[in-house]
């Protein structure tokens, strides 16, 4: 009985210890983003609420120069929100679509495709960096959507999900199909995709978070600040403070992580079933 | 593949088309430019350009600072697996036990995951800062000369424990769905046979998350080599003298800011190999995963 009392105790011990390791950098963060610059200045990290909530944020969202020269925060957060759709829709369209040939068609090329598809996993951006650039210079997509979002969706975990999904739906599907007439694209549209809901959902959600998060590949090919995402904006805001000058402006700095950290967060949270669901399937 | 399938035709090709259209555009192009780069030496002012075999490889391989930056890699890839791994796996067995409350426990723990790297390496960083870091007061408080900027080992030990902070939410994550997936009577089983919970970890529980496990460390070290760039450019930038650069983030600094093209690629192509070694090693694991 003791000895079970003793278990039980460390358990609520280490995992509450656990929580306060994993919240208490963004906790610390949000509280010291409302103070003042001279509070963090004088007296370090703040613990707990400060009069500064609306000057901080709304000189951080909405004012000219708050945060960047010309670009304001809530533009690169329309920028960010933009990048994580178009990211997560893109590639849930053409992974499905690339899977369901795969799985559904009997056709010569279906074998290399497949390995060209998996090739993508041997060559990530980040053994490419330079090349990659200057092919999208070239193509003249440097600081445009299309060009931020398009070669980041061509990966190959997405199609893996959804072959492996198509796989286990039963034969009998497309068998019945067949016999009602339907073609390929009425049997995607009218049985595949409303089977697949909850595989789209929890896909959706997962490529949401990572094509929020994306850091590198806006990082080389975005130039101007108009096209920043806010993860870039971290990038900027630490080279200002880096740079030193007048006050650092650290409140606007932890401002500017609460933001960029609060869109995914909040998807993970209100969505968690999904996302774990995709996390653990899609990674696999 | 199914044994029932659509007839032959040019179908499948139009669903296909967008996908590898974009791969070959956007990953086969630039790799194998990458590889065409490695081999080419150009000029200081990038006019000619002339073939050097593996002449890129050999000033790579032989070069201080890449030899530095592959060990400091290689050790920060160790630490950083084994750590965010060890803690993740602790929590996940706790958080497995509790009774109430741990769907709240669980919550909290991965809700971290969707913190993009280089925004804990700015709130790290901050934490760490001279003028508003209250951890970087405490250490030095406590006796620990602390210096990042200057410091290799302190350097080293931020990065690591940003890296770290932010990879356990994942691992708790597949931990957690490992343990749930083990069968409640196999638990049971294991409870009347064996009372102390530490022995009976070691010996049941541990050896049945194997294939989790192994499948994790893949997933960490990629994140260690590839997704901890972003950390890394919001807190040392390879500072001090080098000492916390990376791979990935050497290939970056030579080749995008320092536009050393033949070196950066031959840096690359050697990328290139260690994710091919690790991709092999993670289909291995994989396919044993399915045979259990």
């Amino acid at each position: 009985m003791s000895n079970s009392f003793w278990r039980t105790l460390s358990t609520h011990a280490i995992l509450i210890c656990g929580m306060i390791f994993m919240s208490a950098p963004v906790y610390i963060a949000f509280m010291s983003s409302t103070h003042a610059p001279e509070t963090l200045f004088n007296e370090g990290l703040q613990y707990w609420f400060g009069g500064h909530f609306f000057e901080t944020y709304n000189e951080v969202l909405f004012v000219e120069g708050g945060v960047m020269k010309k670009v304001t925060a809530s533009r690169m957060l329309v920028n960010s929100m933009i990048l994580g759709l178009g990211f997560a829709i893109g590639k849930v369209v053409i992974s499905m679509s690339a899977a369901y040939a795969i799985v559904y068609f009997r056709f010569r090329l279906a074998v290399p495709l497949f390995w060209v598809i998996f090739m993508t996993l041997l060559l990530p951006l980040e053994v490419r960096i330079v090349p990659s650039y200057e092919v999208v210079a070239g193509l003249g997509l440097l600081n445009t959507h299309t060009g931020l979002i398009v070669p980041l969706i061509a990966s190959a975990t997405g199609t893996f999900f959804f072959r492996q999904f198509f796989k286990s739906v039963p034969e009998e599907l497309l068998e019945a199909a067949r016999l009602d007439n339907a073609g390929p694209l009425r049997f995607l549209i009218d049985i595949l995709v409303p089977l697949s809901k909850t595989m789209i959902a929890a896909i959706l959600i997962i490529m949401f978070v990572v094509g929020w998060n994306q850091y590198l590949w806006p990082l080389i090919m975005t130039t101007e600040e108009t096209s920043y995402t806010i993860v870039i904006g971290i990038k900027q805001i630490y080279q200002v403070l880096s740079e030193g000058g007048e006050l650092p402006q650290f409140q606007k700095a932890f401002a500017l992580t609460i933001l960029a950290t609060l869109p995914p967060v909040l998807v993970v949270l209100v969505f968690q079933n999904w996302f774990v669901k995709g996390l653990v399937e899609s990674e696999k | 593949m199914k044994r029932v399938q659509f007839e032959r035709s040019a179908v499948p090709y139009f669903f296909v088309a967008p996908q590898i259209l974009i791969i070959v555009v956007f990953f086969l192009w630039p790799a194998a430019q990458a590889i065409y780069q490695s081999f080419l030496l150009e000029d200081a002012f990038g006019i000619s350009s002339q073939f050097v075999w593996f002449r890129n490889y050999e000033d790579t391989i032989l070069n201080f600072a890449w030899l530095q930056s592959a060990g400091f890699t290689i050790i920060f890839s160790v630490l950083v697996t084994f750590f965010s791994l060890a803690i993740a796996l602790l929590l996940a067995v706790r958080a497995n036990e509790v009774l109430h409350g741990s769907s709240s426990y669980k919550t909290m723990l991965m809700w971290a995951y969707a913190v993009a790297p280089p925004v804990a390496g700015l709130m790290g960083n901050l934490m760490f800062n001279p003028f508003v870091g209250d951890l970087y007061a405490a250490l030095n408080i406590l006796g620990w000369d602390f210096n990042q900027k200057l410091d290799a080992f302190d350097a080293s030990f931020v990065v690591i424990l940003i890296s770290v902070w932010k990879q356990v939410s994942v691992n708790f994550i597949f931990f957690l769905s490992g343990l749930q997936s083990i069968p409640k009577g196999v638990m049971e089983a294991a409870t009347l046979d064996c009372r102390s919970p530490e022995k009976r970890f070691w010996t049941i529980t541990f050896p049945l998350l194997a294939p989790t496990t192994f499948f994790l460390m893949v997933i960490n070290i990629t994140y260690a080599f590839f997704e901890t760039f972003g950390i890394i450019d919001t807190t040392t930038r390879g500072a001090p003298g080098g000492a916390t650069n990376t791979l990935v983030y050497k290939v970056y600094t030579d080749g995008f800011l320092g536009a050393d093209l033949g070196g950066s690629s031959a840096q690359s192509v050697i990328l290139m190999i260690m994710v091919l070694v690790l991709t092999v090693f993670q289909f291995r694991f994989i396919e044993r995963k399915v045979h259990y």
